[in-house]
């Protein structure tokens, strides 16, 4: 990696005010940065770690009872929590033990690889991203592979997840990388199902409406039979087609839907 | 009952307490006092014409000390080839330059084009990027049947075309061979593609050059299995340094798998900078480095036919291959093909007519050679896979039809020009179908069944020539090496033995197995005996370890050594115990005098070696230390059966490993925990062929595939446990141990076992699938399924 500057703070304010320095850039458990230094297709001149922000980290249950996830929790954290089963099974499943006890929501969140999981959780749960400025909604935050609605130098300070009644994420994992080749999230909310689909689109994650309207109505494995989405916009490449992706899409939303609890 | 020492016992590794407690000592451990460090700058274009390499800016950069092109290489050789193969018409193979440095052009991905030493590693990688460089990019040529084609980009100007050889084995068969396919009851025909793939040892490659201008001697330390071929293919044809100049270490050395059997431009390179700047030069290859610049395995193109009889009797082998060099040839390169598959093309049966044609072509691509079995799983590979469809064609039992067609007596000629000297193909059968529990299969395909799942069971045969080889035979056949092996005995004063071997250890275990042997034989304890290896300075000049032949060739020369040892050491107990040499008997690490209770201990007659006193000076030498070389007399034949029951997912293709069994037949076995772990990290790596890698360039020769990201390797949750079975070998009848070699079978007995359960599992659905090439992700079973 070519040579950077390190700078640890240790509030939201000082972190901030580190992330307006010119090439900086902020560092959350690095589980993609660090590996794009190695490989010298980043060349940051100040690195902004977000790990030493106590008020970023950890989780706890709002007043409204939505999960409330600190922007610098591992996922390690996540998936040792019980408040919302759907979301910890997910966490539980990004990466390895290393990945988990590094990685955290608010750099999974802030990168949108559109093969990453926590996409497809926020998405799915209808979740609010806060950062240091403002409360975005999932349905803006989410703009495309590795776009977001955040601003240069916009911290993910929390997510906010509202716990649906039933939830399942279900990943089919690319061979190699063992990110999702396919994952779609599944929720079950008084008012409605919602269904995030990752790895999957060229447009990155994505909601399947046509799938959330059908279980809306009857939340069954077999309201999927029949609905497909279209293979043009899915990802082709040497790990499966658009159409094999297109495939995976039904056949994970109704594994998801079957083993929501 | 199963031993606690010596042969036969299962003694634990030695090696692991250093390995897993992080006290190993690896290439990349070793830095020489004063070392510069090199990077490369690889193309990254797979064909194209250099017009300038301008080192100007980098050269004035922090640390640079010196960077070096192609012109610097002016006066030496180029890489050289070990194995030169005649082609079908009589001529040799096409033959091209391979130079240290890229000259004038570049020819595939990660080729190098300048060495930048600096002071630092971090240093000569920003040097490296400020070289500005103009290549003119060419058309590049991937695909090998379009490399043969007329008009095709040619990958080396110089020569005629893209095709290194065409290769007829034997060639005067072909016209039987053709007639009793014409002519045959039934004919079963298989196109099918070996997929290319990267060795991937857990150590990437590393190589230190030294020079002491003292004594002008250069030192190589290099991640090698043959540190004695390195010192004679670099010394002789590149750099022109005579091995009493030259000592090449290769220490501890993390998995090997055939790619670091080459010697490489790395390792001329940092020998050849080493002298030109009077400082140590070290290399240390990054992962992503590995995957553009190891040799990689594999990748035939195939199309194979089976004729048979009206008694489904095998009748003739017909096979044409499309075999993939690469840009330029590696070391062993053209012999994998050729001689390490065409004569295995007979397989575990008795085929009257067999030809084998192949045409080796050179592609903008890595240079491909060995990769654990060479030659012989793409052999087994296209057999086996072939003889399953025949089966299903004909609607008979696969293991029946095996059965029949099986090689029963021995030694048995083939008609490729190997000659088996024994086995017994029917009792690996027996024994597979015992572990293996098939005639539990359907009890089991109904519980997948009632799951959603297909289950399906796949079999087949493998047989291998291992304990690499009779000089004078390979020297016919344009290899430009002998293949003994060498082990010197040394026995010290007070009676613990040191053996210098020109075997290789990197996984194998030999420093727990070869003690076994030599413990047995003297009948003392294992940790008496030590074994030194991987440094030329102080071993015999030895061909390293591949092709299964340590235990088989290092270890028959080991015994070699210690028969003499033992000879004279007799002659010693017989003066000490004034008796006749004739009755001195060894047991136990006791000398005794045959019918009576006198007798000597071994360190006894060891000191009397060094101390002699009252020792017979007038007729034997004091001190105790042989050496052998042996040369075997023929190929070693292991042989065995394999079993793979799996489950394919209907709905997305995935298939899982439900179940392993491997009956091998590897002769005598000195340590079966060691044999059944390399059987262990053999179907790993044949199930991982099977199932997840496989290279992928694009057309423009860009590889895709260049990462784990996109490289599947196996992992512990690919794999199911095994059940493996070596307990009732036949031993091998021309070596003096019996033993026959392990560290290929399971990497080649595997993929067709599954590849065929994968078939088996899908045509018991009804589909009418009949082959899938590998890998079998996922998506290509799905695809399959809905094609």
């Amino acid at each position: 990696m070519y040579a950077f500057e390190f700078e640890k703070p240790a509030t939201i304010a000082d972190a901030v005010a580190a992330l307006g320095g010119e090439e900086a850039q902020a560092l959350g458990g690095g589980q993609t940065l660090i590996p794009t230094l190695k490989q010298r297709l980043a060349q940051p001149g100040t690195l902004v770690s977000l790990k030493g922000i106590p008020e970023m980290a950890g989780i706890c249950v709002a007043d409204d009872g939505a999960l409330a996830v600190g922007g610098a929790t591992t996922h390690a954290t996540v998936a040792a929590s019980t408040e919302y089963p759907g979301l910890a099974g997910l966490a539980s499943h990004i990466g390895d033990p290393a990945v988990r006890n590094r990685g955290t929501i608010g750099g999974s969140l802030a990168n949108n690889d559109p093969a990453a999981c926590y996409p497809a959780a926020a998405l799915g749960s209808g979740a609010t991203i806060k950062t240091n400025t403002r409360e975005i909604a999932a349905d803006d935050y989410f703009q495309g592979m590795f776009t977001t609605a955040l601003e240069d130098g916009e911290i993910i300070t929390e997510v906010r997840f509202p716990v649906p009644e039933v939830s399942n994420y279900q990943k089919f994992v690319q061979p190699a990388s063992r990110f999702a080749l396919v994952g779609v999230f599944v929720a079950k909310y008084a008012d409605g199902v919602r269904v995030a689909v990752t790895g999957a689109s060229e447009d990155g994650v994505f909601r399947w409406s046509e799938a959330e309207a059908a279980l809306s109505a009857n939340f069954a494995p077999e309201a999927i039979e029949g609905l497909s989405v279209d293979a043009d916009g899915m990802i082709g490449d040497i790990h499966g087609s658009k159409a094999y992706r297109a495939h995976l899409v039904g056949v994970m939303t109704k594994r998801a839907v079957a083993a929501a609890s | 009952m199963p031993k606690d020492s010596g042969i036969g016992a299962s003694s634990k590794r030695r090696e692991d307490v250093r390995f897993l407690t992080g006290a190993g000592n690896y290439t990349d451990d070793i830095n020489v006092n004063g070392q510069a460090y090199v990077h490369f700058l690889r193309s990254d274009i797979a064909h194209g014409t250099i017009n300038k390499i301008d080192t100007s800016a980098a050269a004035a950069m922090p640390g640079v000390i010196k960077i070096f092109t192609a012109e610097d290489f002016a006066a030496v050789g180029g890489v050289p080839c070990g194995w030169q193969v005649t082609d079908k018409h009589g001529n040799p193979m096409q033959e091209p330059k391979h130079p240290v440095l890229a000259e004038g052009k570049v020819r595939y991905v990660g080729e190098m084009i300048a060495g930048v030493v600096a002071e630092t590693a971090e240093q000569a990688r920003d040097a490296a990027e400020a070289i500005e460089l103009d290549i003119a990019e060419l058309p590049a040529v991937v695909d090998m049947k379009a490399a043969v084609q007329d008009g095709a980009p040619k990958v080396h100007d110089d020569l005629p075309s893209n095709l290194c050889y065409d290769w007829g084995f034997v060639e005067e068969n072909k016209g039987a061979v053709d007639e009793a396919i014409a002519n045959a009851a039934h004919v079963t025909t298989l196109e099918l593609v070996n997929n290319r793939l990267v060795a991937n040892p857990m150590e990437p490659r590393v190589a230190i050059g030294d020079f002491a201008r003292g004594t002008g001697d250069s030192t190589l330390y290099t991640t090698s299995q043959n540190p004695h071929v390195i010192r004679l293919l670099m010394g002789a044809f590149v750099l022109g340094i005579p091995e009493h100049k030259l000592r090449v270490i290769a220490p501890d050395v993390g998995g090997g798998f055939g790619t670091k059997i080459f010697h490489y431009a790395e390792e001329a390179f940092v020998t050849f900078a080493a002298k030109a700047i009077n400082r140590a030069v070290k290399w240390t290859s990054s992962r992503s480095e590995a995957f553009i610049s190891d040799a990689h395995g594999r990748d035939h193109v195939t199309k194979i036919d089976l004729a048979l009889d009206a008694d489904n009797n095998f009748t003739a082998i017909r096979t044409e291959t499309y075999a993939n060099m690469g840009a330029y040839l590696s070391t062993f390169a053209p012999s994998v093909p050729t001689w390490l598959h065409g004569t295995l093309m007979a397989g575990n049966y008795k085929t009257p007519v067999i030809y084998v044609n192949v045409k080796a072509v050179f592609t903008n691509t890595v240079p491909v050679d060995a990769y654990r079995g060479a030659g012989r799983p793409e052999a087994t590979y296209q057999l086996e896979r072939l003889i399953d469809k025949a089966a299903r064609e004909l609607g008979v039992d696969p293991i029946a039809l095996r059965r029949q067609n099986f090689v029963t007596e021995f030694p048995y000629e083939t008609p490729v020009a190997v000659a088996y000297d024994t086995g017994d193909y029917n009792a690996t059968m027996d024994t597979l179908e015992q572990i293996a529990d098939l005639s539990g299969f359907e009890a089991r395909l109904a519980e997948s069944k009632a799951k959603g799942k297909l289950r399906g069971l796949g079999v087949n045969c493998y047989i291998e020539a291992c304990g690499i080889a009779p000089s004078n035979l390979v020297g016919q056949l344009g290899a430009r090496a002998g293949l003994y092996e060498s082990a010197t005995v040394r026995v010290n004063a007070t009676g613990g033995l040191v053996v210098m071997t020109g075997s290789h250890s990197h996984g194998q275990g030999h420093e727990t197995a070869f003690p076994q042997v030599i413990a047995e034989m003297i009948g003392i304890d294992e940790s008496m005996v030590e074994i030194v290896h991987g440094d030329t300075a102080n071993t015999p000049m030895g061909m390293g370890t591949y092709g299964s032949r340590s235990l088989a060739v290092g270890g028959s020369a080991m015994v070699r050594a210690t028969e003499k040892i033992i000879n004279k050491t007799k002659k010693i107990a017989a003066h000490l115990l004034e008796a006749a040499e004739a009755d001195i008997e060894l047991k136990d690490g006791q000398f005794s005098v045959a019918g009576t209770d006198k007798s000597v201990a071994w360190g006894d007659v060891t000191l009397a070696a060094y101390v002699p006193h009252n020792y017979p000076l007038e007729d034997i030498e004091p001190g105790l230390e042989e050496t052998a070389f042996y040369d075997p007399s023929n190929f070693t034949y292991p042989a065995g059966a394999y079993a793979c029951e799996v489950e394919v997912d209907p709905d997305t293709g995935k298939v899982t490993i439900e179940r392993f069994s491997a009956a091998d037949d590897f002769g005598n076995v000195v340590n079966p925990m060691i044999v059944s772990g390399q059987v262990h990290g053999g179907i790993a790596q044949g199930v991982g062929q099977a199932l997840l890698e496989g290279v992928v360039y694009d057309e423009n020769g860009q590889l895709l595939s260049a990462s784990y990201m996109d490289y599947a390797m196996p992992r512990a949750d690919d794999l199911p446990f095994y059940a493996v079975d070596h307990s009732n070998g036949t031993p091998c009848t021309h070596n003096p141990l019996g033993v026959k070699g392990c560290g290929e079978a399971g990497a080649i007995g595997s993929p067709p076992a599954v590849v065929n359960a994968v078939v088996d599992a899908l045509q018991r659905n009804g589909s009418n699938v009949t082959h899938i090439d590998m890998p079998l992700s996922p998506s290509r079973v799905w695809d399959a399924m809905n094609s």
